[in-house]
């Protein structure tokens, strides 16, 4: 699989729910149609939310993975 | 998008603990594209101060969990057993379960409620203050912070007759 390249990266480690999806929007808001944001979670509760996030504001997980506690999500603005 | 969701929600209670529910939800709700309206009536009005004092009380509350902020996982993971008759009569009791809480949010990462308020206003979550529980009360407007707006009943309920959904917390 290629590697995907982010144009931003958003470390939301160690904050808890709803601070990442808060955080996420923020930064996406800033971002152009088609960018693409890398955000970083340590809260266990965010691979579900920003599913449900993703769902709602229609912006795309393109992918994401899991590992040792930290989750990552590579968010495609719509 | 042209179907934008409403959240109501009228938040009444001024405690640490439940002051946080409502700025969640609205928070989240404007992040995920969604209008809220917040409407604060009796004990919750409080939560517009320009300086929070929230407190917690472990009395009455017999499902608030009283944990130690500090050490190691398994004593941060203990339960201790107050009773009533201690929790409520030894003085500075609620002081000190409230700055155990707070300490525990502060370390599992939540914001406070400060943060969680300021972030609803910047993404344009609005806030109704109840004007009769605030004559009631003896509150007064410039107690409050900036941006609130001021009504009663039937300024909730236009807007929550349209909202897809209306919480009271």
């Amino acid at each position: 699989m290629s590697e995907i390249t982010a144009n931003r990266t958003l470390d939301c480690s160690g904050m808890n729910c709803p601070l990442p999806i808060l955080k996420t929007k923020k930064e996406v808001d800033q971002m152009q149609s088609g960018e693409i944001l890398k955000m970083i979670s340590t809260d266990s509760g965010s691979a579900n939310d920003m599913a449900s996030w993703a769902n709602r504001t229609g912006h795309k997980i393109v992918d994401s993975s899991t590992e040792g506690g930290t989750y990552t999500f590579y968010i495609q603005k719509s | 998008m042209a179907d934008i969701k409403k959240l109501a929600i009228i938040a009444s209670k001024g405690t640490l603990d439940w002051a946080y529910p409502p700025f969640i939800l609205a928070s989240a709700a404007a992040a995920m594209d969604m209008e809220a309206v917040l409407f604060f009536t009796f004990y919750g009005l409080p939560l517009l101060k320009k300086e929070i004092d929230l407190k917690v009380t472990p009395v009455g509350n017999p499902a608030m969990p009283m944990k130690m902020p500090f050490g190691s996982k398994e004593f941060q993971g203990f339960n201790w057993p107050i009773p009533n008759i201690i929790s409520g009569n030894v003085p500075g009791f609620d002081t000190m379960a409230t700055m155990l809480m707070k300490e525990t949010f502060k370390k599992k990462g939540v914001a406070t409620i400060e943060q969680l308020r300021e972030m609803c206003q910047e993404s344009g979550v609005r806030f109704i203050a109840c004007q009769m529980t605030m004559d009631v009360f003896g509150f007064e407007r410039k107690d409050f912070i900036d941006g609130v707006e001021y009504g009663g009943a039937a300024m909730f309920l236009e807007y929550a007759a349209d909202a897809n959904m209306s919480l009271f917390i």
